[in-house]
């Protein structure tokens, strides 16, 4: 055992070694024309050593850190605390719910213009969140192309805009159609898969849909994306300072009120408010109804719903076509708001976020997923300081996350459903 | 209502079933036993569309159902349970009942949504549905917890409530007195007998407790390394040879 331990330790050491000196440890010198291969300067190989070691002690002792980390209490609450009355709890449930849209409907009136469109963000990633939450946390299918859906959602409303001079309204429930549809066609092909070959064949549909946005330069215009999408308007008032479209009036002349440039980002606010609370209460909704429970079934055991009547098929589709539906909607808010889309905003990595906020906040559980989502977005941007190890960061964060509380920050809790004695 | 004429399954190299017949009347438990590895699950599992038989046919109320879709199968009232028990574990014991009564799920959605009065009068009935059948297996006060918290016996009576909550017209119970007590076995047999005389179901039951298949079968069919061996009345079975030697044989 022990010897085994040793080994695997060694074994570690000697893999960053063989990594982490090329990488660090060389450095390529330009010299006219001729490249040379410079060796590091003591520090860097020091460091490197030194990264070396501490990978080996890690490994080595790696049993009794993992037990001691484990042993610490989690600052978090447990789950298993004794339950309240059933109505009771909810009732305050709603009332705090309630309480919380109430102050985020009046907050951004009393803060800085840069809080009001941070907070957009975090709410077009709570919509994004929540929607996945239905594909990856409800019907327990691991998609890893979920912003090809968010991709769809921006470019529909951008590219409206851009040849047809569609308006926000119009487009948004466009583009989340649209979005549902390659949802539902997405749906199809992956029908029979499951699991890490589900996960590869969506991770490689959003890859598909990025490069197609790039490279259909004549539509898209390519890694040059797409600008000058509009904003949205209330009941026809444009919130620029001067009216671009024919017939339209501006919001602040109307009111007689001088032009600010915060009207524009504080209405963008309300929108996505709006829009995330409707994402919320329908999916709340669904859950509740029996699409949403057999969501349910199909990741509990698709053997037992399949005998049970359910339909692998209606149910997956129905999954990945409402899961993208919301993607959609976060879409065409997140065009509208950035004013500007390029492929450049639909990486990989927005999908991992989107996985990592659902993950974290509790596969599942709505409050958590938007816990997760505020932490996830603004976090970083506190620590504006140490911007360049957010990655780092992030990744201790879901590594603790993991070994204490591997059940999300707010784990679902079941609905409870009271029942008629019968006769 | 179900009769399986010559039904054969190969898998690879192995035939695990070979021509096994079967029939089925209304309000009838008919039992199939057999050693392990007799090829049992294997004919329940051609039975209920999860495997595609290889030869052989199997009429449900005089349609043809081999081969079918699972999914469609069960809708036409042929449910069944499983020899591992499988329930939606992280589900509360309610849901686990009211999933199964889940096959309208598409022509709804905006009905859902909006709670129209014909939703809410549909989702009542299936509440009461599973009210009623929670309290006929003696769940209720456990309706809202996780069924993967249940105890054994407790998850087996769970899953056959499921079953009863999609009203089928014929049940296949896989070995559902496995791993209980004397005395829940003892319920189990009445349950049984309950389902066929009160609700007029017919069950097709797997057991390897011999003296609860003779008890409560009505006929029961012998296999043996995938071949029929005998079929008669209980106390047919009892005598005869070739069963006696297979069941020595293996002992
Ligand atoms: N999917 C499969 N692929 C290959 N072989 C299988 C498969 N399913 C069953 N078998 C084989 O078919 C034979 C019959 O298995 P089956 O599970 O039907 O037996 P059983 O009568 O239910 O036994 P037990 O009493 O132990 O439950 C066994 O030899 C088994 O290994
Ligand atoms: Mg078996």
């Amino acid at each position: 055992m022990a010897a085994n331990t040793l080994k695997h330790a060694l074994f570690c050491a000697v893999v960053t070694l063989v990594i982490a000196y090329p990488i660090l440890g060389l450095n390529l010198e330009a010299e006219g024309i001729n490249v040379t291969l410079a060796g590091a300067d003591t520090s860097t190989v020091i460091s490197v050593i030194a990264a070396a070691i501490v990978v080996f002690l890690f490994q080595l002792f790696r049993e009794n850190i993992l037990s001691a980390l484990k042993s610490i209490p989690s600052p978090l609450p447990k789950t298993q605390k004794e339950p309240m009355a059933e109505n009771k709890r909810a009732r305050i449930e709603s009332w705090v719910l309630t309480g919380i849209v109430i102050l985020a409907l009046f907050w951004p009136f009393f803060v800085s213009r840069g809080s009001v469109d941070l907070a957009t963000l975090v709410l077009i990633y709570i919509m994004l969140a929540l929607g996945l939450n239905v594909v990856v946390g409800l019907a327990g299918l691991l998609d890893l192309g979920y912003v090809a859906f968010y991709a769809v959602g921006a470019y529909t409303f951008a590219l409206l805009s851009q040849y047809a001079g569609v308006s926000f309204w119009v487009a948004l429930p466009i583009g989340a159609c649209l979005a549902a549809l390659f949802g539902f066609t997405l749906g199809f092909p992956v029908l029979r898969l499951r699991g890490d070959y589900l996960a590869i064949v969506t991770l490689g549909f959003g890859e598909i849909i990025r490069i197609l946005l790039n490279n259909w330069t004549a539509l898209t215009g390519g890694p040059n994306g797409v600008g000058g999408i509009p904003d949205p308007t209330l009941f026809g008032m444009e919130f620029g300072r001067r009216v671009k479209e024919e017939g339209n009036v501006s919001f602040h002349e109307t009111f007689g009120i001088a032009y600010s440039g915060e009207h524009k980002v504080i209405f963008l606010y309300l929108i996505a408010l709006v829009l995330a609370v409707f994402t919320a209460l329908v999916i709340r909704r669904f859950m509740r109804m029996p699409v949403g429970r057999s969501w349910e079934a199909l990741r509990e055991d698709e053997i037992a719903a399949r005998s049970l009547g359910l339909s692998r098929t209606a149910v997956k589709l129905s999954a990945f076509t409402i899961g993208a539906f919301f993607a959609g909607f976060a879409g065409t808010v997140f065009a509208s708001k950035q004013g500007f889309i390029s492929p450049e905003s639909f990486v990989f990595l927005e999908s991992a976020i989107i996985l990592a906020i659902v993950v974290l906040g509790g596969m599942g559980s709505q409050i958590g997923v938007v816990l997760a989502a505020i932490a996830v977005t603004i976090l970083p941007e506190l620590a504006r300081e140490f911007s360049e190890y957010r990655m780092l960061i992030f990744g201790a964060a879901m590594v603790l996350m993991m070994i204490w509380r591997p059940q999300g920050l707010m784990p679902v809790r079941r609905i409870h459903i009271p029942l008629r004695k019968q006769e | 209502m179900l009769e399986v004429q010559n039904l054969s399954m190969r898998f690879g190299g192995l035939l695990a079933v070979d021509g096994v017949s079967l029939d089925v009347k209304e309000r009838e438990i008919v039992s199939i036993i057999g050693p392990n590895g007799a090829g049992k699950t294997t004919v329940f599992n051609c039975m209920s569309g999860f495997y595609k038989p290889s030869g052989g046919k199997i009429l449900f109320e005089g349609q043809e159902v081999q081969g079918k879709p699972d999914y469609k199968i069960s809708r036409l009232g042929m449910v069944r349970t499983f020899q591992h028990v499988r329930l939606f574990n992280n589900m509360t014991v309610v849901e686990n009942l009211l999933v199964a009564q889940h096959r309208h799920l598409n022509t709804n959605l905006i009905a859902g949504l909006l709670k129209t009065p014909d939703y809410r009068e549909r989702e009542r009935k299936s509440l009461d549905r599973a009210a009623y059948w929670l309290e006929r297996v003696g769940l209720m006060d456990l309706a809202n917890r996780e069924a993967g918290n249940l105890a054994y016996g407790q998850q087996r009576r769970l899953e056959i409530a499921r079953c009863m909550v999609t009203e089928p017209k014929l049940l296949m119970l896989d070995e559902p007195a496995a791993g209980l007590n004397p005395a829940e076995t003892k319920d189990l047999n009445q349950l049984i007998v309950s389902l066929k005389e009160d609700y007029c179901v017919s069950v097709v039951l797997i057991e390897h407790d011999m003296s609860l298949v003779m008890d409560i079968s009505d006929r029961i069919n012998v296999i043996n390394q995938g071949r029929p061996l005998a079929s008669g009345t209980p106390e047919e079975i009892r005598q005869n040879k070739d069963v006696i030697k297979a069941y020595l044989g293996e002992a």
